[in-house]
């Protein structure tokens, strides 16, 4: 896969490349935000400004879904902190991935795009990443997150449902095409992988843990399973290396 | 809801999901030298995907035919490789396909 390279470094342009596939996806997904966030009696610039301060599919969905509640502003608070603690991990990996340009400062504003998918692209991107390849990869996926959202809210609800509906699954196509592919080639990437999906169905289908909230289920399953693979399989420098 | 309500709302959702992802970023600025620390950092982020992925894309669309449908599609293009916009455009289309047929033949 062309991302996987071990390239020197890659650049602002590459970045901006290799986000455009995100930008795609995410039009979809904030499209069906848009549309939700205005059924719930969000105007269509309230829908915008959250997708704008929030940049999160999960989150914004709870969090629209307080404000039409009235929820607590505590709860408002819990709520993102449980379903959004999965950026702290992923910060903290991304950290590890960052060559000498990203600077504490850069550290500020790389922050706010830190989401699922960039952060997934980024790591894929090779051994390092640099401060301008991140950059160059949020712009065309905060286009599309802010688009989209735009969009679902003005004309979402004239769409037929059934394009809504294929639309959605989209951006777990995305998630597969960034795992699956790693999966073949590394074991211990496979097994942990698979280790997540099992306990994830778990806390999904068995009925004791359905008090879960799903924020907080899936990263229960993903720091369980990769805590047994850092147990089981530490990864040896050269492995870790990207070089595919 | 007022609009003064909304903003204090999206003030606290806001900050709250900004400093989640910034305090760890800045904070961590050293490479991990332990080899079970950093063997749980990389592989991070395919758990997290994994787990947020299943089973949760069975229901992310109209009926759980459909899903699993476009879910299959997802996998065999991933099997070979193909691009992120390919397989989540083979998602879409595989999702697509099977809600027509369900119009004309109803399964629930």
């Amino acid at each position: 896969m062309e991302r996987q390279t071990d390239s020197p470094r890659l650049g602002f342009k590459s970045g901006v490349m290799h986000g455009l596939p995100i930008g795609m996806g995410y039009l979809s997904v904030s499209f069906s935000f848009g549309v939700l966030a205005v059924s719930l009696g969000l105007s269509w610039w309230q829908a915008l400004l959250v997708s704008i301060a929030n940049v999160t599919s999960a989150g914004q969905v709870a969090g629209v879904g307080i404000m039409a509640a009235g929820g607590s502003l505590v709860e408002m608070a819990i709520s993102q902190l449980v379903i959004n603690i999965r950026y702290s991990l992923m910060a903290i990996s991304l950290s590890q991935k960052a060559d000498d340009s990203v600077t504490k400062l850069s550290r500020v504003l790389m922050a706010y795009g830190i989401t699922d998918e960039i952060f997934g692209v980024a790591s894929g991107s090779g051994k390092s990443f640099s401060k301008r390849y991140f950059l160059g990869l949020m712009v065309l996926p905060l286009l599309g997150w802010f688009l989209g959202t735009f969009l679902g809210a003005i004309i979402g609800s004239v769409l037929p449902q059934i394009l809504i509906d294929s639309l959605s699954i989209g951006i777990y196509g995305m998630f597969i095409a960034i795992v699956l592919p790693v999966a073949r080639k590394k074991k211990g990437v496979a097994i942990t992988a698979a280790v997540a999906v099992i306990l994830s169905l778990v806390f999904y289908y068995v009925p004791v843990f359905k008090v879960l909230s799903g924020g907080f289920a899936t990263i229960i399953s993903a720091v369980v399973a990769a805590l047994i693979g850092a147990l089981l399989l530490p990864v040896d420098d050269k492995e870790a290396a990207h070089a595919d | 809801m007022p609009i003064k309500t909304f903003f204090i709302y999206l003030a606290v959702m806001a900050i709250t999901t900004y400093l989640i992802r910034m305090i760890p970023f800045v904070i961590f600025d050293h490479k991990i030298e332990n080899k079970r620390v950093k063997a749980f950092f990389d592989y991070i982020p395919y758990t997290v995907l994994s787990a947020m992925t299943f089973p949760s894309v069975l229901y992310s669309t109209g009926s759980i035919w459909s899903a699993a449908a476009g879910c299959l599609v997802a996998l065999i293009l991933a099997f070979r490789n193909r691009s992120l916009l390919v397989v989540a455009i083979g998602a879409c289309l595989g999702t697509l396909a099977v809600e027509a047929g369900l119009m004309f033949l109803p399964l629930g």
